[in-house]
């Protein structure tokens, strides 16, 4: 099976935000709300001063808290890719999901369900890339299969550094900032 | 469409996480009171203090069933999508506190109801015929009544340990993220329960063995407090910061006057008076007690989700 995970490139990205209006426009994500979104983050003191620009969203967890919490099973692992979906017939608005991730990645769609990045899995399914690698103009966002050995994502993770967001989380989250 | 902020500003989630408002505290408050309520009432049931005819065993099924109800409608006023809420009853997810804990309620309705069936109202017993041929059934078996206690006893406790572990269950959330919650909204549920029975109670003797009964909850509440801020602050970082939220950050003013001091330290020493017979029993203390327990609710629920691993998401 496969297993669907984003490496960004750290280095590359100046944050310019395409990826966050491309998701926006592909997803039809309602005004006011972002399903992926910029953080800067600068650290220490000048002269020793690092700077890293993260381009963030949903991290599609191999451990799900949102999935495991959900009382309607309307958060589910996708049977391609395992990919975190959440099926809209099914959920209640409970807001659990929105409680248990620790990256506050989820949001409540004015509809009444719970919302989020999808991995653009109906444009994955087709064969295309996600809307925001697919515009990303620094080519610092790469998808693919953790499962697949011979994937990008796959030789990037041998050869790069990189980290996850809070994994003492325990979530053991698949973006990857490539450093 | 014209936006242009392009860093996140989800609404609930930023600055930080506010998706529960007043509603899921007071479901969990009043989870733990009817949870508190069933231990009592099943308890009186078991140990057959049910044959004096003034025992509020009687009463309480009828309170129990109002306040419940009252509970589980502001589970539903929570709901953002709130006509899919038959979705709760077509799945049993074990992973998920949420959805045993909706088919608990569903177990708790017909156990309470059952006690309730001994002392049914006038208008029912008159409209129904048929009920009191079932509360004259039930009069006759000793056994089946202490049953009924036991089923109350065991369904009260799920209920009062499942409103805390809604919670625990929740390791994002570092202040929610420990076992001992669910024994500390379980013993607090107790304690407004027994307030509540030792303010209503028609009984001298129930009255005052409610009132000891509270001491000790109150007693026992305040070590789980102390265990479960222990436990935090001898944990990690995000775990220490989660403690000094009550203890001197944003929710302390909150934490130590109503729910320490006035919730627990003032009714415990008035009680403490009234059942040495210094003082007379008044409502006072058992309304301190059940505000005291409906503002810890809160103070978890908001200061939970204020706790968090990272400030920089």
């Amino acid at each position: 099976m496969a297993r669907f995970a984003m490496a960004i490139d750290t280095k590359k990205c100046v944050g310019c935000m395409d990826c966050v209006v491309a998701c926006k426009n592909e997803n039809s994500v309602p005004e006011g709300y972002n399903r992926d979104w910029i953080v800067t983050i600068t650290e220490g003191k000048y002269p020793d001063v690092h700077l890293e620009i993260q381009s963030q969203r949903c991290n599609h967890c191999d451990n799900t808290p949102c999935v495991e919490c959900c009382p309607t099973g309307a958060s589910h692992v996708n049977d391609v890719g395992a990919v975190v979906l959440v099926d809209h017939d099914k959920c209640i608005g409970c807001k659990a999901c929105l409680a248990a991730c620790p990256y506050s990645a989820r949001f409540i769609n004015p509809e009444g369900y719970a919302d989020k990045c999808t991995f653009c899995i109906h444009r994955v399914e087709k064969g295309e890339m996600p809307a925001c690698v697919n515009v990303c103009p620094t080519h610092c966002m790469h998808f693919g299969d953790l499962d697949d050995p011979n994937s990008e994502i796959n030789k990037l993770l041998a050869s790069r550094k990189f980290h996850q967001l809070l994994p003492e989380a325990g979530t053991n989250p698949r973006i990857f900032y490539l450093t | 469409m014209l936006e242009l902020t392009t860093t996140r500003h989800n609404p609930m989630i930023d600055p930080s996480l506010h998706v529960w408002s007043w509603e899921i505290p007071l479901y969990l408050f009043i989870g733990g009171l009817v949870a508190g309520m069933m231990i009592i009432s099943g308890y009186f049931l078991f140990s057959k203090r049910y044959k004096e005819i003034d025992c509020v065993c009687y009463s309480l099924p009828l309170i129990s069933l109002i306040v419940l109800s009252i509970g589980m409608f502001s589970l539903f006023l929570d709901l953002e999508h709130k006509l899919f809420v038959w979705r709760l009853y077509t799945t049993l997810k074990i992973s998920s506190p949420m959805s045993w804990g909706a088919w608990i309620l569903i177990l708790v309705y017909p156990v309470i109801i059952a006690n309730f069936l001994m002392n049914p109202l006038k208008f029912i017993e008159v409209k129904f015929p048929q009920i009191t041929k079932l509360t004259t059934f039930i009069h006759q078996r000793p056994r089946l009544i202490q049953n009924i206690g036991i089923v109350n006893m065991i369904l009260g406790g799920m209920l009062g340990i499942y409103t805390g572990v809604l919670l625990s269950a929740m390791g994002s959330r570092p202040l929610w993220n420990s076992s001992i919650l669910s024994i500390l909204f379980l013993v607090s549920g107790l304690s407004g329960a027994a307030a509540f029975v030792h303010m209503i109670a028609q009984n001298v003797k129930e009255r005052e063995l409610l009132a000891k009964a509270d001491n000790s909850f109150l007693i026992l509440e305040l070590f789980v407090i102390m265990l479960l801020l222990v436990g935090l602050l001898t944990t990690s970082k995000v775990h220490i910061a989660a403690a000094r939220l009550l203890l001197d950050g944003p929710f302390a003013a909150q934490f130590w006057v109503f729910v320490i001091f006035l919730g627990i330290i003032v009714p415990l020493i008035i009680q403490l008076l009234a059942v040495n017979h210094k003082i007379k029993h008044t409502p006072v203390a058992p309304v301190m007690v059940i505000i005291g327990g409906l503002i810890l609710r809160f103070i978890i629920v908001y200061a939970g989700q204020f706790s968090k691993y990272l400030n920089v998401l």
